[in-house]
């Protein structure tokens, strides 16, 4: 028999795919509501950032003989507020507290609610039952009415106002975290882990916490815009950032009475609010669906 | 029947839990709780004698329970700002506060089922997409300003309603007719657009999911009515969405004091912002108890409505 040597036939050029997260990015980039959504909120940040460079006059200067003005006057571009100052500046300065506010206990409630949810789904147990229950004593509150009953008895300022937003959204949080490590520890791929020796800090941080993390964050993408409302809603009742600093919730709050003399002025605020939750939404809306999570 | 019960018993721990919160945040107030009864200038006599008087030497547990017990047997305590009983004065505003949620909630849940049942049964239609971006809408929109545009709208610029109120003699007289309805209309509708809003997405993500299920196929090829698929799909849809719609009347119960504020309506919220800012202990401590206890039960009512419908529903 004769032994021939043939040369191999080209071997398919084998191609990396593109990993998950290169993919859920290419699919929000096509999502074009969601990058209109993701532009503006840029623009928000930036103006937040630069305002103070960004202004066209001094937020804080009052002058009682300049109130009330309508939009499209002369220097005041959006008019002035009940105390004279220029609606344009405060506005652009008041989005640095209101976005502070809004993003601040999100972000606080989701690393520790997510410590304390994914303690509590892996270690199950006792420590899952305390964790759990004492979560359900703070879920059975709506959260306004704990938002406010805290912020009321600590009484007004920024500091209280970001704690008791954090222990709105800290319960929601271990909820959610909780739920999906449970499920995640269920899974084969935990026990062969375990099986084969690896010490439960490494299976945390090796298996649950990236399968984990992704539904966890997406979850606190969705209450960012609910923050905002509530945080401002604080400061709408005078429970939050006090006066005379700027901020969109407040502002709602002092102009409140002008709505007669003045509407449009006075609803300038409320409209940077329902902005930026709605982008906030939208945004949060196509992670989603990039990430293909059903709800 | 046996997880029923379950639930049921496991509702009291959480209940003490809640009053235990509700007694315990009066403690982390600042400063002291019996500043707004002492004139500025009292005598350390009769500091001591109203610390006496009200409890606050004793030991904190000994002051919760005895509180507690006062509340079982529906003695909440003396308004510190009126002098009237707390629990008058919050089921006065319970009742008002129930009032204008149960038209919020009529008109919320009605057209979000209608939105979220469109969205879901013509899926990535324009009737879909215009759904969808309402309920988006809805879930976004800061509700105190909205309360305010409307106000701006339809009392400033046309002078259809009322801006302030409950009625033209106050709330103490209330009855279905128009001069008292036109001052619920506002915000009413402003209450519903958020659980609209909610209910809409939930209900549309529901639909979508069973539609998208093999055995509306199986009916359908069995020769089944659209009209018969329908009921199957509501079937299908009503416990989540029941589950849904509780949490959203709880959440308009309990958050109702933002709109009440806008427009002065008379009821629970109304009464914990007075409570806060007059610092009236006892009418804060008795309004949150009230609406917390509401909303617990609230939810063991949704739980228990939920298994009737879904007999799959095990919970361990």
């Amino acid at each position: 028999m004769e032994m021939t040597l043939t040369k191999p036939a080209a071997l398919p050029v084998v191609q990396r795919s593109p990993g998950y997260w290169t993919t859920v990015g290419r699919r929000l980039l096509r999502n074009k509501l969601a990058m209109l959504a993701a532009l503006i909120l840029l623009a928000l940040v930036l103006m937040a950032i630069f305002a103070p460079v960004l202004m066209p006059a001094d937020p804080y200067a009052a002058s009682i003989l300049k109130r009330l003005k309508p939009v499209g006057t002369e220097h005041y571009l959006l008019g002035t507020d009940e105390l004279g100052r220029d609606m344009l500046s405060r506005l652009m300065l008041g989005a640095r507290l209101s976005l502070f506010m809004g993003i601040t206990p999100v972000l606080i409630a989701f690393a520790v609610g997510s410590a304390l949810g994914i303690v509590a789904g892996y270690a199950g147990g006792w420590t899952n039952t305390v964790i759990m229950r004492l979560v359900d004593i703070l879920y059975a509150f709506p959260s306004v009415l704990l938002a406010i009953a805290l912020s009321g008895t600590l009484g007004a300022g920024v500091g209280n106002a970001l704690l008791s937003l954090t222990i709105v959204f800290v319960p929601q949080i271990v909820r959610v975290a909780e739920s999906v490590t449970t499920q995640v520890r269920n899974r084969e791929f935990v026990d062969a882990a375990r099986a084969s020796g690896a010490s439960s800090l490494t299976i945390v941080r090796a298996h649950v916490l990236n399968n984990v993390l992704g539904p966890i964050f997406v979850y606190a993408t969705s209450l960012i815009s609910v923050s905002m409302i509530l945080a401002s809603g604080l400061s709408f009742l005078g429970l939050g950032v006090k006066p005379p600093e700027p901020e969109w919730g407040l502002m709602l709050n002092t102009l409140r009475t002008a709505i007669y003399t003045q509407p449009w002025v006075a609803a300038l605020p409320g409209a940077m609010i329902f902005l930026t939750s709605i982008s906030f939404n939208l945004l949060a809306d196509g992670i989603r669906s990039a990430m293909e999570i059903k709800d | 029947m046996f997880y029923l019960l379950r639930r049921f018993i496991y509702a009291i721990p959480i209940l003490l839990g809640v009053a235990l919160l509700c007694f315990s945040l009066v403690h982390i107030a600042p400063g002291d709780p019996l500043v707004s009864v002492l004139p500025p200038d009292a005598s350390e006599d009769l500091r001591r004698q109203l610390t006496a008087l009200y409890g606050f030497d004793k030991p904190f547990l000994e002051q919760f329970l005895h509180w507690l017990t006062r509340a079982l047997h529906g003695d909440l305590g003396t308004s510190i700002a009126t002098n009237r009983p707390v629990m008058s004065e919050v089921m006065t505003a319970v009742i008002n506060s129930v009032r204008l949620a149960a038209v919020a909630t009529l008109i919320g849940f009605t057209f979000g089922c209608l939105f979220g049942f469109v969205a879901g049964y013509f899926r990535d239609s324009a009737a879909d997409r215009t759904a969808s971006f309402l309920s988006v809408f809805g879930v976004s929109m800061p509700h105190y300003w909205l309360g305010m545009v409307l106000v701006i709208v339809f009392s400033v610029f046309l002078g259809w309603l009322p801006a302030t109120g409950a009625g033209p003699g106050g709330s103490g007289d209330w009855a279905w007719d128009w001069e008292h309805i036109q001052y619920m209309v506002l915000p009413a509708v402003t209450m519903s657009v958020i659980p609209m809003g909610i209910v809409a997405r939930t209900i549309r993500a529901l639909v979508a999911e069973i539609l998208s299920n093999e055995f509306i196929v199986g009916l359908k090829a069995r020769g089944l009515s659209e009209l018969a698929v329908f009921r199957h799909v509501l079937k299908n849809v009503a416990p989540t969405a029941l589950s849904v719609m509780g949490l959203q009347l709880g959440y308009l119960l309990g958050g109702s004091i933002l709109i009440e504020t806008v427009f002065s309506w008379p009821g629970t919220g109304f009464l914990l912002n007075s409570a806060i800012f007059q610092r009236d202990f006892p009418l804060l401590q008795g309004t949150i108890l009230v609406l917390a206890v509401f909303f617990v039960l609230l939810n063991l009512l949704v739980d228990a409505l939920q298994t009737l419908f879904d007999p799959r529903i095990q919970r361990n």
